[in-house]
């Protein structure tokens, strides 16, 4: 047997810049009660409990942690969205991290689960929120079992429960699993799910589950990394952590590239000063397209972003300017593609998944996504026929009206068109499957046309037909 | 007498413990029907409808949205290969392939002996460690059809192939159904107390009471 054992999951590489999320990631064993402890753990939940609680609200606030599960929304404003004097108020984890190409919450679940812990407690203290609902996908086993580990611990030994080191603050923390659907990432679909439904989104408003949530209660929704950061910025101040990063995405963001570079991995990354050349090319991080190759076009923030291509790589790691120029941060996971990458086959493979996890509530996106994945199949399989491109288009149109969010095309002096995307759906699903589309068909329309017309102008599915013994005669 | 076994009776009494409104338990008590049994039976449906104040009807309507949920007899070890996007680039339809052809049968179905069932998933969060597996949701890393032919000798040997997924898991591979192996225990004496949101009155005791401002 080669591969030796580890005890945790590989992915994240040090890139030797400043640490937050990932301050114990040195430590093989980062994850238990004893490491954390000797590591600073607690540390922040100390310093929040010695003061008020709307004081350690203001901290977050002025720290502008950015939401890290995808609209990047900050964390102290939605904080502070609960109505006044409405109680019981209750506090939902989202660890159901299932967005493609992400891979970052999974490692802060599996490798520091008392950072998590710890950051929950502060906002349920904060908040005055008296029940955290962590909810874990049902597919990480490993981390369901870290957590769960370290919740017994830290009731044990008086971190979470009644009176929390004494004091009469007071908080239960309940690890659940999920069961597998990924629109359950969405915070009315996680709230439904917790409920014990099926996991669909709510119709809006309520925009923010603040208002009305979990039980029809005031419930905040935060994404694993936001909260993992609470810990520091009570640690160390507000204005530590604005000393990082830029003026309006303070601090640092991992960041998970994964496909056709030569060292994918996890990275911590202070957001703003860092490009994406810089996380693809430098040293210290991906160190490049893989050898004799060169890249073609990548995906800045998951699955449901619009595609970026090489005169992208110079925005830094920024939410606005990432949105300004047509697309999105995202949950930070970033695909990289080299010129091997069949663009049809790729942008096929990212519809045909919001086909499969559409949760069916609005028909624009029910039918919608599975026409388009149908169409892509049938050009893929040489069938297509040359009216399906505008036909994709339009399908797209239908579940998100008006000029998509798209990548300036420099080559045709087109502007980008800003994120997000407008919706006839309630919530972003059905419009994120437009993006592989309308990315791919705008730069790379030749290899769609390729694909149904033949440079004889002999259409492909009728070449098929010509050489098919069942077609032939017919 | 409960379709539960005893020990499972005790697990599911603690997890309706957690919860608020007990609906709430409907899918962890899911998960715990399939340990039990490996899918999800009609007889667990119904215990699980009269422990949560719903009906049968109900349990099968939210769990029949969840992908892990099976309704039918399935394989002792449910192979999860990625295809999404970075496991594509990389050879995740490969490795499907590989799979479905070594075990005899086509992603969602079940080999003849009843040891694996093969499913063509979505992305499972490994995606700088593509192409990737998971057995039972146990990950392999960075995987090859060879790291998957080891990994099915393994199982048809008795071995554990955990360590092979150099993913941080190890010891015995659990058998479908079984998630986390340890559970949150919450001891008696340390908890603040679950209780419907309708008998909460008024700002929890570490809140400070509002200012009511004066009206001029």
């Amino acid at each position: 047997m080669t591969s030796a054992y580890i005890p945790h999951a590989a992915g994240y590489v040090d890139n030797g810049g400043p640490k937050i999320v990932t301050s114990r990631f040195a430590h093989e064993d980062s994850f238990t009660f004893e490491r954390f402890l000797a590591t600073g753990g607690y540390v922040g939940l100390r310093a929040a409990l010695a003061m008020a609680p709307e004081d350690v609200h203001a901290q977050v606030r002025e720290a502008t942690l950015l939401g890290r599960g995808g609209a990047g929304f900050p964390a102290g404003v939605k904080w502070g969205f609960c109505p006044e004097g409405v109680w019981p108020r209750y506090l939902v984890v989202n660890g159901d991290e299932s967005e493609p190409g992400t891979y970052k919450d999974r490692l802060l679940m599996e490798r520091d689960p008392h950072q998590l812990i710890e950051g929950c407690l502060i906002a349920c203290y904060a908040l005055g929120l008296s029940q955290c609902f962590l909810y874990v996908r049902g597919e990480m086993a490993l981390a369901q079992e870290r957590i769960a580990v370290a919740l017994n611990e830290a009731y044990t030994a008086g971190y979470v429960g009644c009176n929390v080191l004494g004091t009469d603050f007071s908080v239960d923390i309940t690890l659940h699993w999920g069961a597998g659907a990924y629109i359950v990432g969405e915070e009315t679909a996680l709230i439904e799910s917790l409920e014990g439904n099926r996991g669909m989104p709510r119709l809006k408003p309520p925009y923010f589950p603040a208002a009305i949530g979990l039980y029809g209660q005031p419930t905040i929704v935060n994404n694993v990394e936001t909260l993992a950061n609470v810990p520091w910025i009570m640690a160390n101040g507000a204005a530590s952590y604005r000393k990082m990063g830029s003026e309006s995405s303070p601090g640092t963001r991992l960041f998970a590239v994964s496909g056709h570079v030569k060292r994918p991995g996890v990275y911590e990354v202070e957001q703003g000063v860092t490009t994406f050349r810089d996380l693809f090319y430098g040293e210290t991080y991906c160190q490049g397209i893989r050898d004799g190759h060169e890249l073609k076009m990548f995906i800045p923030g998951g699955g449901s972003s619009p595609w970026f291509f090489t005169e992208h790589l110079d925005l830094p790691l920024e939410a606005k300017e990432v949105g300004a120029a047509g697309s999105m941060l995202g949950s930070g996971a970033i695909i990289v593609m080299d010129e091997t990458t069949d663009a049809v086959k790729a942008c096929h493979r990212m519809v045909r998944f919001f086909a499969r996890e559409s949760c069916g509530k609005c028909s624009p996106c029910r039918e919608g996504t599975s026409w388009e994945e149908k169409i892509l199949a049938r050009i893929l399989a040489g069938h297509g026929r040359p009216s399906d491109i505008d036909l994709l288009l339009d399908v797209g149109d239908n579940i998100s009206p008006g000029p998509y969010p798209v990548a300036a095309h420099a080559a045709e002096g087109l502007d980008a068109v800003p994120f997000p995307p407008r919706q006839t759906t309630i919530c972003p699903l059905g419009p994120s499957s437009v993006a592989p589309i309308t990315s791919t068909i705008r730069r790379f329309r030749h290899e769609f046309e390729s694909r149904i017309t033949r440079s004889d102008g002999i259409p492909v599915s009728a070449a098929n037909t010509a050489n098919s013994p069942v077609g032939a005669g017919s | 007498m409960s379709w539960f076994d005893a020990a499972n009776e005790r697990t599911a009494r603690e997890i309706l413990s957690h919860y608020p409104r007990p609906k709430s338990a409907v899918i962890p008590l899911l998960h715990l029907a399939q340990e039990q049994e490996g899918w999800v039976t009609p007889q667990a449906m119904s215990e699980i409808a009269a422990m949560t104040g719903t009906t049968a009807a109900e349990v099968l309507g939210t769990g029949s949205f969840y992908e892990m949920f099976k309704f039918h007899p399935v394989g002792k070890y449910i192979v999860n290969i990625c295809t999404n996007i970075s496991c594509q680039l990389l050879g995740g339809e490969d490795l499907l392939n590989h799979a479905e052809s070594t075990l005899d049968v086509r992603a969602g179905g079940t080999t003849d002996d009843g040891l694996f069932t093969v499913e063509d998933v979505e992305c499972v969060a490994a995606c700088t460690e593509a192409p990737c597996f998971t057995v039972n949701y146990r990950y392999f890393h960075r995987a090859n059809a060879e790291t998957f032919d080891e990994v099915v000798a393994d199982i048809r040997a008795g071995r554990s192939p955990l360590e092979r997924g150099a993913a941080g898991d190890i010891g015995e591979l659990p058998e479908h159904g079984t998630l986390g192996r340890i559970r949150q225990h919450v001891p008696d004496d340390r908890r603040a107390g679950v209780v419907p949101p309708e008998e909460v009155n008024g700002a929890p005791a570490w809140m400070p009471e509002p200012v009511v401002e004066e009206a001029l």
